[in-house]
């Protein structure tokens, strides 16, 4: 009985001091960021970029006195582009390290991996890639563009310049398949036939046969949706066979600037919407590169997640600031003001309070046989509208879930 | 005229999906087929032929030269090892698995801490040729020849040289190789260098195919496994027929279902031939003809 008695006291002593002390610390100290990024594996080439950018943000806020007075401090991990170590350090993150917030992920395979985690412990985190659309959850801010913002510009666009026929080339996992739904729908929409679909696994390296199947499908443009470092090795042997088609794509250029990569011709005439690449010639754009190369000389490519990540860090010092705590509850009263916007390196974007998305200028991209990017295209201020007119309401209710044009969320 | 076409598509898929097979598992059908050692540093081999042939390569040396650099980095690497390292691990094979596993690790993330997380690419050479409308890599065409040369090179090797006969004596009866006077330890080093060269010169010859990362050589890893694996022991009553009955069941499914379907049949394929024969082709084949 003693000893049951003494452990109550000292446990009550405890939570008493955690309670007194608890607000008073996180007032104080600094505003811990949880940084999870592949930093090595298959996605490294194109990640490495999303965690110097948020160094660069971090370094400019707390030079200019940090949010709301408290400096940001980073807690990095490395993800190895494996899902696994994602739940792991995001527990770590949220439960050891009890971050304000993460931002976290590459992957959609990742981002689905971690996102029960960060729902159960109620975190917060940012999402800064794009990605295949549809995540209606309180706990996610996505800042990356999704396929209202990237396919409903890029898909008629091609379309009309290159004719109906469509053949897309997926990389088989949800990213791939819902991104390829997307398509498809958009497609059938325009009155286009898809002549062709295939999806490849991750890690799949050799497309002799899926080049053959192109060149007999009646194709006047490819759609490529491949992803990591395997797959790009389709556009080294596609134009080693000469297929000779126009591509078009959501995750090139824009992520693992291939572009840079490969050899010239093999990117010729693919075209690609992305939110910001560096060779967008503004005055915010060059000054962003500016900025970026100062700080990391040897940056191979700034892509549109080093951007994302950028204003990402921007966003939430503008949620802290406004909402004047690092409460989650606080900071999406903020959001469902409905005016959180930023001036970034590519143009002025707003959070969609009912998603939780982020509005985009969107650049065509096109990159010449010798591999420098034209812009034969820019559709501004687009909206992540599709989850809010699918009946996606975060201000009202959190579904936490994911939600594609075949499976909507249930009508209220 | 058009079945002709036909013929000559599906018999280019086959002879693509062979040469990958065949190159790829060489090095690997030396270092575990005839020697034993369960080499998952294979991939890592392939990447290292790889990297210094695009650098040499790029360095201005012509491709042919540049990929023979490759292989050679990649045979001496592999013999440093074997003796700091495999040498020791011979009769302990669940070690040589830790122990490679290890290597290719360090081997993976030391690139990506020195080169970064990629290296630009080389470009495929020679163009295409067109027959009838379709047009095909001819440097597609030259992997194939390049497996047959690689495959009859190996029985040169092995079969008509002195080095062939004491370097099979040792891996078979190595204490009466060394009662006839064999120095073992320098067979052993050379063969193992021979595998890892075997790699560098997978590595090389489709670098100009490929993505330049750390992470390239885990792309070889499945299908080198699984045509040993098949094969069994012998390179050539084993990794050869394996690599070709693969190659059908690869191309075929590949052609038909798209590329997942392909890689389900090379899996489900040697699920059943260790089922049905535990010693892979080469095995059943000996069996067959005593």
């Amino acid at each position: 009985m003693r000893i049951h008695h003494n452990r109550t006291l000292i446990a009550a002593l405890l939570a008493g001091t955690c309670l007194a002390s608890g607000p008073v610390l996180a007032q104080d100290g600094p505003i811990k960021i949880g940084v999870l990024e592949d930093q090595s594996g298959d996605f490294a080439a194109a990640t490495n970029v999303k965690v110097n950018a948020i160094r660069l943000a971090t370094q400019e806020i707390n030079d200019a006195g940090g949010i709301a007075g408290r400096p940001i401090e980073l807690v990095i991990y490395d993800t190895q582009s494996d899902n696994r170590r994602y739940q792991e350090f995001m527990r770590r993150v949220l439960q050891q390290d009890q971050v304000d917030v993460v931002f976290a992920g590459f992957s959609s395979a990742s981002r689905e991996a971690y996102r029960p985690i960060v729902n159960q412990f109620n975190g917060l985190a940012f999402y800064n890639n794009q990605y295949e659309g549809g995540v209606c959850d309180a706990n996610m801010i996505v800042t990356g563009a999704v396929p209202e913002q990237q396919f409903s510009t890029l898909i008629p666009w091609m379309m009309e310049t290159y004719g109906p026929n469509v053949y897309t080339l997926a990389a088989d996992y949800n990213f791939g398949q819902i991104s390829a739904e997307w398509v498809r729908q958009i497609v059938a929409e325009q009155g286009g036939t898809m002549v062709g679909e295939e999806f490849i696994p991750l890690g799949v390296s050799q497309f002799s046969q899926t080049i053959q199947n192109i060149q007999q499908s009646d194709a006047d443009f490819v759609v490529t949706l491949l992803v990591g470092a395997a797959q790009a090795s389709y556009y080294e042997q596609a134009n080693s066979a000469s297929v000779g088609l126009p591509m078009a794509s959501s995750v090139n250029v824009g992520q693992g600037y291939e572009h840079k990569r490969f050899t010239p011709p093999s990117l010729a005439n693919m075209y690609v919407t992305t939110n910001y690449i560096e060779e967008i010639d503004t005055p915010e754009s060059n000054d962003f590169v500016e900025r970026f190369r100062a700080m990391f000389p040897n940056e191979p490519y700034i892509n549109q997640e080093a951007a994302n990540s950028y204003i990402g860090i921007n966003l939430y010092k503008q949620l802290v600031e406004r909402a004047g705590s690092t409460d989650h509850d606080a900071i999406r009263a903020v959001i469902a003001e409905g005016d959180v916007c930023f001036d970034g390196p590519s143009g002025n974007v707003c959070l969609d309070p009912k998603s939780q998305h982020m509005s985009h200028t969107i650049y065509l991209a096109r990159v010449e046989s010798d591999h420098s990017i034209t812009f034969p295209e820019v559709w501004e201020n687009i909206t992540p509208y599709w989850l809010g007119d699918a009946g996606c309401d975060l201000t009202q209710n959190d579904p936490s879930a994911q939600y594609t044009p075949s499976n909507p969320p249930p009508a209220q | 005229m058009e079945f002709l076409l036909a013929i000559f598509s599906i018999s280019y898929q086959f002879g693509d999906a062979f040469a990958f097979l065949v190159i790829s598992c060489a090095g690997l059908a030396v270092i575990f087929g005839m020697m034993g050692i369960i080499n998952l540093a294979h991939g890592e081999f392939i990447m290292c032929g790889a990297y210094v042939t695009a650098a040499s390569a790029r360095a201005g040396l012509p491709l042919p030269m540049a990929i023979a650099c490759g292989a050679l980095a990649a045979a001496i690497i592999g013999m440093a090892l074997e003796r700091t390292v495999i040498r020791h691990l011979y009769h302990r094979p669940l070690d040589s698995i830790i122990a490679t596993w290890g290597i290719s690790l360090i081997a993976t993330q030391g690139v990506l801490i020195l080169l970064g997380p990629t290296m630009q690419g080389i470009g495929t050479p020679l163009g295409s040729t067109l027959i009838g409308d379709r047009s095909y890599s001819i440097y597609r065409l030259v992997l194939f020849a390049t497996s047959i040369g690689l495959l009859l090179g190996l029985y040169l090797l092995f079969y008509r040289t002195r080095f062939g006969v004491i370097s099979r004596a040792t891996i078979q009866r190595p204490d009466t190789a060394r009662a006839l006077g064999v120095d073992t330890r320098r067979v052993y080093a050379l063969t193992f260098g021979l595998g890892a060269g075997l790699a560098g010169l997978a590595g090389g010859l489709y670098a100009p195919t490929m993505t330049m990362v750390p992470t390239m050589g885990s792309t070889f890893i499945v299908e080198s496994f699984v045509t040993v694996v098949v094969g069994g022991a012998d390179i050539f009553l084993g990794a050869a027929p394996a690599a070709a009955i693969l190659a059908v069941i690869k191309a075929a499914l590949t052609a038909w279902y798209g590329q997942l379907f392909g890689q389900i049949g090379l899996l489900v394929a040697v699920i059943i031939v260790i089922r049905v024969m535990p010693g892979g082709l080469s095995a059943f084949i000996k069996r067959w003809q005593k």
